[in-house]
C-alpha cells in the first residue's frame, strides 16, 4: 500500500526533473550533453582527490577574497593611526602608515568577523599552494602528463606559477613590514633584468621604488588581472581534462581503452560536494584558531626598517633561498652590468621550468615512447623519471631551508655562515644523492613486488594443517599489471586478505 | 496496472530502489558505459554491470540508522548558524567561537553529505569505455585540412602582400609598447643619485640633525638627507667606529668626521636595509639574505651574495656644528641594474 503511494511520488517527481529537462532542452539541446555529464565516469584514487583540495580552497578564496576587497584600501597615503571609535590597538596609536595597512588593522580588529575571514583567505591560499604542488608531483611521478596530456601539463605548470605570484601579490597588499621587505627584494631582481630591468621596475612600480601607485596596481593585479587567468587556464584544465577523460592506475580489468570508476552522479557528486565543506571547514578553522601574518605586530612599510626573519610563505621560500645562497658574482663589461639577483632570481627558475615545460618531450625521448596512455605509471616502473622528480624535490627542499637560515642558525645553535655553505653543497650534492636513493629503491621495489608503504617488504611463509609449507601467494600469482599485491590501486578486491585467510580454511 | 508498466520505465532510466538489477544488453543502453548505439560492445567493458546498488538497501534499519546519523550532523549545522549568530549578535564576534562555528557547520555538512553519499546513494564502480581515445576518424581529418586550405593557399600566393605584413605587424606591436611606456617615468639618472647633496644635513627619524658627540663609540644611527625621509636610496648608517683601525681607501680622504664614518644603508644585492651591527667585528649583517660587510675595510663584503661594497657617504661639520655630506654618494647606491656603469 505505502508502496504504492511511495511509487506514485517517484513518478510525480521524475514527471517533474523531466519537465524541468524538457525546458532546458527545448532552449539548448542540451540532454545528450547533461546525461553524459551526469553518467561521466571519474576513476577513484585517494592522489585523485588533492586536484579538487586545491580547486575547491580556490572557491573559499574567492569567497573570502571578495569579502576582503570590500575593506581593502589599495592607497600608499600616510595617515596616523588614530581610530576614533570600535576597537583600537594600542601598540599602533599615533604611528605613522599607509592607508592600505590601517585598512587592514581595520578589518583585523573592528570588523566583526573581518579577522577570521583575513586568516581563512591567508590559510586557504597556504592549502591551495600546498594542493597544486601535490597535484603537480602525483601527476609528474606516475607520467599523466604523457601523451595525450602535455598541454594540460603546460597549463597547469602556469597555473602554479600565476597561483604562487597570486599568492605572493596578496600577501603583499597589507604593506607591513615583512611584505614590503619582500616587495623591495621583487623588485631588485626585476630591476637586475638585462637591458630592460631599470625600465620594466620603473614601469610596475609607476617610479623608482616604492612608486606612487603601486598599491593600487597591485591590487588590480592580485583582485582582477591573476584571478582571471587563473580562473581562465582552470577552466581550460578542467574542460580538457573533461574531454580526455582521467588517467587511472592500472589493476585488474582495466586497460588503455576502458575506464573504471563511479558516476558523477548522485554518488561522486555528493562526495565532491563534502570534499569542498571539509576544505572550506579547514580552512575556516585555521583561520580563526590558528594566528597567520599578523600584520599588526610587524608594523607598516617604511624604507628604512627590516627585521631579522623575514622569510616568504612557504612556496616562494625556492627562490629566496636560492637569492641567498647565490655567491656573490655578477658580471660587468663594456660599462654595463647583469646583477646578481638576477642568477639565482630569474635565469635559475627559467631554466628549471623550461626543463619542467618539455619534460613531457624530453621523457617521450627518453623512454622512446611516442604513444598515447591512458594507464598511469607507478613511480617504481620509471625509476629514472621517480630518481629526477626527487632531485627536484630535495632541490626545492634544499632551497626552502635556505630562505630560513637565520631561523634555522639560531635554533641549531650554529653560525649563519655555515649553514649557507652546508646548503650550498647540499643544493648539489642533495639531488644527486636523492636521484640514485630513489633509483634504487625502484629498481628494489620492482624485484620485492611490494607497496612501499601498505606492506611490509619481505614474504610470509605458513603452514598447513597437513604439515606442508607454502609461501603466501604462490596460489594466486599476481596478474600482470597489477601490484603484485593483487590490487590495481588500492580499490579492487584484496585478493591478498583472501590467501591470508587460506590456512584457516585449509585448517578447517 | 498502467501505472507499473510506465514505472518499470522509471525505473530503468531514474535508477530507484534496485528491482532492475541486471544485464545491460549492448546498444540497449548505451549512455551507461560509454559505448554509442551500433558500435560493437568492446572487449574491455563487462556486460553485466550494475551501478544501482547502495549499501544498505537490504537492510532498512541500517539504512535508518544512517539516516539518523545523517540528520545529527545537519541539525549540528543547524545549531552552528545559531552559535554564529549569537557570536555576532552578542559577542563582538569572537573569532574563536566564529571558528569554531564556521569549522563545525561546515565540517558536519562535509561529513553528512559523504556519509549520504556513502551509505544511501547508489554507485559503485563500474567500468567504461574510453570510446576512441577522442581521436577522429582519417575522412574528418582530411575534411578539416581542407577548411583550413581554403584560406590558406589564397594567402600563401600573395608573396607581395605577406612581405608587407611582417614589417606592419612588427611596427604595430612596437607601437603598443607606447601605452606602456606611460605606466612609469623613464629611469634616466634617477638611480644614480639619491637626495644628498652638498652641505645636506643629516637627520634622525625624528627630523633632528646630529652633532658628532650625540652618537657614542660603536653607536649606529639611520639618518636622512634632511626633508627627504621618504626617499627608498638615501637611507645612510652613522657609525661610530671610535679608535678601531679604520682603512681609507684612495679617493675617500678626508670622509670622515673622527671614528665617525656613513654607508649607504641599502644593501648592493637586493636593497634591504643592511642594518644589523656587529660591534664586536665590526660588521654590518643584512637581515634579508646574510650579506655581512666588513665596516672597518671600507663596508667591503666579506660573506653573502653581495657584490659589492657599500658606497661610503663623504662627511663634514656644517658652521652650527651638525654633521652634514660634503656631496652626494660618489657612486651609485644599492642593487646592481644595466646600466649602473
Amino acid at each position: 500500500m505505502s508502496s504504492t503511494v511511495e511509487r506514485a511520488a517517484a513518478k510525480k517527481r521524475y514527471s517533474i526533473g523531466k519537465s524541468v529537462l524538457d525546458t532546458v532542452d527545448e532552449r539548448f539541446g542540451s540532454s545528450k550533453f547533461l546525461t553524459s555529464a551526469l553518467d561521466k565516469i571519474f576513476p577513484d584514487h585517494w592522489s585523485f582527490m588533492v586536484g579538487e583540495i586545491a580547486m575547491d580552497s580556490l572557491i573559499v578564496l574567492i569567497i573570502t577574497g571578495i569579502y576582503l576587497a570590500l575593506f581593502y584600501v589599495p592607497s600608499g597615503t600616510d595617515v596616523v593611526y588614530a581610530p576614533t571609535s570600535g576597537h583600537v590597538y594600542a601598540p599602533l596609536v599615533g604611528q605613522h602608515m599607509s592607508e592600505a595597512y590601517q585598512s587592514v588593522i581595520n578589518l583585523s580588529f573592528n570588523v566583526r568577523f573581518g579577522l577570521i575571514m583575513r586568516q581563512a583567505h591567508h590559510w586557504a591560499a597556504l592549502i591551495f599552494l600546498a594542493a597544486v604542488t601535490f597535484h603537480m608531483c602525483r601527476i609528474f611521478f606516475s607520467g599523466a602528463f604523457r601523451k595525450p596530456r602535455e598541454i594540460n601539463w603546460i597549463i597547469g605548470l602556469i597555473l602554479w606559477q600565476i597561483v604562487s605570484l597570486e599568492g605572493f601579490t596578496g600577501y603583499s597588499l597589507p604593506d607591513d613590514l615583512l611584505s614590503g621587505t619582500g616587495i623591495r627584494v621583487i623588485y631588485s631582481i626585476i630591476q637586475s633584468i638585462p637591458l630592460v630591468g631599470t625600465w620594466l621596475a620603473y614601469d610596475l612600480w609607476g617610479g623608482r621604488f616604492p612608486g606612487p601607485t603601486f598599491l593600487p596596481r597591485l591590487f588590480v593585479i592580485h583582485e582582477f588581472l591573476f584571478p582571471l587567468l587563473i580562473i581562465g587556464l582552470l577552466t581550460a584544465h578542467l574542460m580538457i581534462l573533461w574531454r580526455q577523460k582521467h588517467t587511472d592506475f592500472p589493476g585488474p580489468g582495466k586497460t588503455e581503452t576502458n575506464i573504471r570508476g563511479s558516476r558523477v552522479w548522485p554518488q561522486y557528486a555528493l562526495k565532491a560536494g563534502g570534499l569542498a565543506m571539509m576544505v572550506a571547514a579547514v580552512s575556516f578553522l585555521l583561520g580563526g584558531l590558528v594566528q597567520i601574518n599578523p600584520v599588526w605586530l610587524y608594523g607598516s612599510y617604511n624604507t628604512f626598517t627590516v627585521s631579522a626573519g623575514s622569510q616568504p610563505d612557504w612556496y616562494l621560500g625556492w627562490l629566496d633561498g636560492a637569492v641567498r645562497l647565490w655567491p656573490h658574482w655578477e658580471f660587468r663589461s663594456f660599462g654595463h652590468e647583469i646583477p646578481n639577483p638576477f642568477f639565482p632570481g630569474l635565469l635559475m627558475p627559467g631554466i628549471i621550468f623550461t626543463v619542467m615545460f618539455a619534460w613531457p618531450w624530453i621523457d617521450k625521448r627518453i623512454y622512446n615512447d611516442y604513444k598515447a596512455h591512458n594507464l598511469l605509471d607507478r613511480p617504481r616502473d620509471k625509476p629514472f623519471r621517480t630518481g629526477v622528480g626527487v632531485a627536484a624535490i630535495i632541490y626545492f627542499i634544499d632551497l626552502t631551508l635556505a630562505c630560513a637560515t637565520d631561523l634555522l642558525a639560531n635554533d641549531l645553535h650554529i653560525g649563519f655562515e655555515r649553514l649557507i655553505e652546508i646548503l650550498q653543497i647540499g643544493v648539489f650534492v642533495g639531488p644527486v644523492v636523492g636521484f640514485f636513493v630513489a633509483y634504487r629503491v625502484c629498481t628494489a621495489l620492482q624485484r620485492t613486488n611490494a607497496h612501499p608503504i601498505q606492506r611490509p617488504i619481505g614474504g610470509v611463509i605458513y603452514r598447513t594443517a597437513d604439515g606442508a609449507y607454502h609461501t603466501l601467494g604462490e596460489h594466486h600469482p599476481a596478474p600482470a599489471g597489477a601490484d603484485g599485491n593483487g590490487h590495481g590501486n588500492g580499490h579492487g578486491p584484496d585478493t591478498r586478505r583472501e590467501e591470508e585467510a587460506l590456512p584457516t580454511s585449509a585448517g578447517d | 496496472m498502467t501505472t507499473s508498466e510506465e514505472l518499470t520505465g522509471v525505473e530503468r532510466d531514474g535508477h530507484y530502489a534496485g528491482e532492475t538489477a541486471g544485464r545491460l544488453p549492448p546498444g540497449r543502453n548505451p549512455r551507461h558505459f560509454g559505448i554509442d548505439p551500433g558500435e560493437p560492445w568492446p572487449d574491455d567493458v563487462p556486460m553485466d554491470q550494475d551501478d544501482t546498488h547502495w549499501r544498505f538497501e537490504n537492510d532498512p534499519k541500517a539504512a535508518k540508522r544512517a539516516e539518523n546519523r545523517i540528520a545529527v550532523l545537519f541539525v549540528l549545522t543547524l545549531l552552528s548558524s545559531a552559535g554564529l549568530a549569537w557570536d555576532y549578535i552578542s559577542n563582538d564576534g569572537q573569532t574563536q567561537v566564529a571558528a569554531a562555528c564556521f569549522g563545525v557547520g561546515l565540517a558536519a555538512l562535509a561529513v553528512g553529505l559523504i556519509l549520504m553519499a556513502r551509505d544511501l546513494m547508489p554507485g559503485n564502480e563500474v567500468t567504461a569505455s574510453r570510446g576512441h581515445h577522442h581521436v577522429s576518424e582519417d575522412p574528418d581529418r582530411v575534411a578539416v585540412a581542407e577548411s583550413l586550405a581554403r584560406g590558406i593557399e589564397p594567402f600563401a600566393r600573395r608573396a607581395f602582400l605577406l612581405k608587407v605584413l611582417a614589417p606592419v605587424g612588427g611596427a604595430f606591436s612596437l607601437a603598443l609598447l607606447f601605452p606602456i611606456a606611460s605606466l612609469g617615468p623613464r629611469p634616466h639618472r634617477d638611480l644614480l643619485q639619491t637626495k644628498w647633496g652638498r652641505f645636506t644635513r643629516a637627520v634622525n627619524q625624528d627630523g633632528q640633525p646630529i652633532r658628532p658627540n650625540d652618537l657614542p663609540v660603536d653607536g649606529i644611527l639611520t639618518v636622512f638627507p634632511e626633508g627627504y625621509m621618504d626617499d627608498a636610496l638615501s637611507p645612510t648608517l652613522l657609525i661610530n667606529v671610535g679608535q678601531a683601525p679604520f682603512r681609507i681607501v684612495k679617493g675617500n680622504e678626508g670622509y670622515n668626521i673622527g671614528g665617525i664614518v656613513a654607508f649607504s644603508a641599502i644593501c648592493t644585492h637586493a636593497a634591504c636595509p643592511a642594518k644589523l651591527y656587529n660591534t664586536q667585528t665590526h660588521q654590518l649583517i643584512c637581515p634579508c639574505h646574510q650579506s655581512t660587510f666588513d665596516v672597518l675595510d671600507n663596508a667591503k663584503p666579506v660573506f653573502g651574495p653581495a657584490p659589492r661594497s657599500l658606497p661610503q657617504l663623504p662627511l663634514t661639520v656644517d658652521a652650527e656644528g651638525y654633521i652634514v655630506s660634503q656631496s652626494d654618494y660618489t657612486q651609485p647606491v644599492g642593487p646592481g641594474f644595466w646600466n649602473r656603469g
